[in-house]
């Protein structure tokens, strides 16, 4: 009788909760019309447009996709996007759950590790890019500086060397920041998997693969996404780094669009290439959900 | 020339951050702009002055801001009836933010900038005066400068800016000291150059220092071999939107020979990592690991304040670019910045226009300014200002320049600043590829023919 009482109380407050939590979302959403939806409609509107940000707005229907579409820059900018998207996703994924999972030991050292390890985070990218510039000049940077041969090489002048150096330079920033995810990932996962593992006679490698890896899964995912997702938009670091450069090796979409906008003052092109960030920025979002499982909410400790 | 503001580039995108954000942010503040563009007119004058005050805008920080805002304190105090305002702007965000201003019709009264193809869009969007008849009613102001100032201000045969500040032509400099250790002389012609090449090759000391990855550095390169081997009429016709311009012979061989000159390690090792805002060129330079290098004017003040004793023991060689053998251009041509410029908004009110036009009249570049500029190391565009080197230290480098300026048959703009921004970065695009020998001398004139005229 008490519990049915109680179950009743709690969904009278549910029913009354729901008319006031519809309202504490206005303010997300309200920011989120101002800033993303109302800019978005903008920006549909201006592809259709020639704007040279001086002049009056012309309406030119098609032309400015058109002249997008066509041009060669294009699937090239989308394939410079694709493998600095899924190179760094490579790089950075093994290197942040390794990094991850050794963090999460509670060893003092190990938390002074992690101390250290999180200072890149807290750096600009601009910073970091002009960092890594002064120091791969191959006239007056590191190699020159220690004599080491190997370290003098036309880094940001070479199209391979100069995209790996993006890839690690972006790696480096982001690591950090993945590394936290796994390591609290990590310390979510019950202790007594491992000692049920352990009785039967399991090793740390297995452990590693058996045990930690799946229970990771969805930090995994969420990790995913916000790499994939946000390489799309990589743009300052590459920017101050490579301009794009050499020639166009390392001009993703996003420096495509700035280029195009502002420094060729062709906004309306610079809005078609907007619209299509925006567009595969979606696409692969909702693919990323697909990929996490029709529930991704389902448990992974039935048993435990 | 973005030279002497070399970063301006890479620093907009600080403030931009994620890119989309920048699009949407642009995009965003358009709204205004069609609805107040042009039908709105020139009655409203949009700008901050307001009550009789005009407004202008420059660039912030050394050299320029202490002459520039000297000159308006001088002219206010002369006029109290009709005052200037200045608003000084950071280098990097001064170009972004004076084209927002005159597309949302909040521009200036006068509006600083670099003449050309930026003035050129100014022009067509109908938002600055055209001053020629006023340069007929007072040719007084117009005779006391340098004549190939007026040149990029000058947009179909009407000028539409006020020549002003200092004359930057591009120079070859050169280590003297590397020269004496190897044993050679500065070169005569161009192939003195590849003779040189050679020579400082073989002692293990690149012959140019180049700043490959600034891509305008690049540029002047090309700016001067076009013009040694074919004369200034070359470039001239893609100016003037000529089709196919860009396939002349002289052009083909002037491009034909840069990528002779990169194939004979002309260039410093890894030249395309290389950049011009860190001044990593210029310490190539001082430094000898490099013996010449073609670089702006301005170049001279870096070296002698980033380059020790380099400039003060005389150490510092510089000449203009020498002549192609049996090339058509005249080797006394030179390019670069022929000046900075002024316009007027044709949104101003008259009043205010009429107070701008009274200090182009006696306020710009009067002697003290002149004398400020020379101290900065800077040679003013008025004829007879060599007077004033007499006592600075730096006088024979100002003389040269003055010589260069006063005494080109031609004085090109730079192309960057020449062309339409869209051509402008199709030309420095192509320029990199051209210099990572990824295109070649005919694929690199089929791209930049594509954008004449755009």
């Amino acid at each position: 009788m008490s519990a049915i009482s109680a179950r009743r109380t709690s969904s009278a407050a549910a029913t009354r909760g729901g008319g006031v939590l519809p309202w504490l979302a206005l303010p997300a959403l309200v920011a989120f019309a101002v800033f993303a939806l109302i800019p978005l409609i903008g920006v549909l509107l201006l592809s259709f447009t020639s704007w040279d940000t001086l002049g009056e707005i012309q309406l030119t229907g098609l032309e400015s996709w058109k002249s997008v579409l066509t041009d060669p820059g294009l699937p090239h900018a989308l394939w410079v996007t694709f493998l600095i998207m899924l190179l760094s996703w490579a790089f950075q994924t093994p290197a942040s759950i390794l990094i991850g999972v050794f963090l999460a030991g509670r060893q003092r050292y190990r938390e002074l590790l992690a101390v250290l390890y999180f200072i890149p985070l807290l750096l600009s990218s601009a910073a970091i890019a002009i960092t890594f510039k002064a120091l791969l000049d191959p006239n007056f940077g590191l190699g020159a500086g220690l004599g080491l041969d190997f370290l003098t090489q036309d880094w940001l002048g070479e199209p391979g060397l100069a995209f790996g150096v993006v890839i690690f330079v972006v790696s480096w920033q982001y690591i950090p920041f993945h590394s936290l995810l796994y390591q609290g990932g990590v310390r979510q996962i019950p202790r007594s998997l491992y000692e049920a593992a352990e009785l039967d006679g399991a090793g740390r490698v297995r452990m590693f693969f058996s045990i930690t890896l799946p229970q990771l899964k969805y930090t995994i995912i969420t990790s995913s996404t916000l790499m994939l997702v946000g390489s799309l938009t990589f743009f300052d670091l590459i920017f101050v780094l490579t301009e794009g450069g050499p020639g166009d090796a390392t001009r993703a979409l996003a420096l495509d669009m700035y280029k195009r906008g502002f420094q060729a003052n062709l906004m309306g092109a610079a809005c078609v290439i907007g619209v299509i960030l925006v567009l595969v920025g979606l696409a692969l979002a909702l693919l990323l959900r697909r990929i996490g499982g029709r529930d991704p909410y389902a448990s992974q400790l039935e048993g435990v | 020339m973005e030279s002497r503001t070399p970063s301006r580039r890479n620093f907009l995108s600080l403030s931009m951050g994620l890119p989309l954000g920048a699009a949407l942010a642009a995009c965003g503040t358009s709204g205004p702009a069609p609805s107040g563009g042009g039908a709105s007119g020139g009655a409203a004058g949009g700008n901050g002055g307001g009550g009789g005050k005009a407004s202008y805008w420059f660039l912030q920080g050394p050299p320029g801001e202490a002459p520039r805002t000297a000159a308006v304190e001088r002219f206010n105090k002369a006029n109290p009836n009709g005052q200037i305002a200045i608003t000084t702007i950071q280098n990097d965000a001064y170009k972004t933010k004076i084209k927002t201003a005159i597309g949302a019709n909040q521009a200036p009264t006068i509006i600083w900038g670099w003449g050309g193809g930026g003035l050129r869009s100014y022009v067509q969007a109908g938002q600055v005066e055209d001053l020629t008849s006023w340069f007929g009613e007072n040719a007084a102001v117009k005779d006391r400068l340098f004549p190939g100032a007026f040149g990029a201000a000058t947009i179909d045969g009407k000028i539409y800016a006020m020549p002003c500040e200092t004359v930057q032509p591009i120079v070859l400099f050169y280590n003297k000291r590397v020269f004496e250790k190897v044993g050679v002389q500065p070169p005569q012609s161009y192939g003195d150059i590849l003779e040189l090449v050679k020579k400082f090759n073989a002692a293990g000391i690149a012959p140019f220092s180049l700043a490959g990855q600034s891509r305008w550095t690049n540029m002047m390169w090309l700016e001067f071999l076009f013009d040694r081997i074919g004369g200034p009429e070359v470039f001239q016709a893609v100016f003037d939107g000529e089709k196919d311009a860009w396939n002349n012979p002289a052009s083909i061989e002037a491009l034909t020979k840069m990528q002779e000159l990169i194939k004979a390690n002309g260039f410093i090792k890894g030249f395309s990592s290389v950049t011009a805002d860190s001044n990593a060129d210029q310490a190539l330079l001082y430094t000898g690991k490099a013996a010449m290098m073609l670089h702006g004017s301005w170049s001279y003040g870096i070296q002698q304040e980033q380059g020790g004793d380099i400039v003060s023991s005389g150490g510092l060689g510089w000449m203009n670019f020498p002549g192609v053998d049996g090339g058509k251009g005249d080797p006394s041509n030179t390019v670069g910045n022929p000046g900075q410029y002024l316009s007027i908004s044709s949104k101003a009110t008259p009043e205010e226009k009429e107070i701008a036009k009274k200090f182009f009249a006696s306020g710009v570049l009067d002697d003290e300014e002149q004398k400020q500029w020379v101290e900065t190391g800077g040679v003013p565009i008025v004829k007879g200002s060599d007077k004033l080197f007499a006592g600075s230290k730096d006088a024979e480098f100002l003389n040269f320049v003055y010589g260069v300026a006063s005494n080109a048959k031609v004085f090109a703009q730079s192309w960057d600043q020449a062309l339409s921004p869209t051509a402008a970065e199709v030309l420095l695009d192509n320029i990199a590829k051209l210099f990572q020998l990824s295109i070649t001398p005919q694929q690199f004139a089929s791209n930049m023919n594509a954008v004449i005229g755009k």
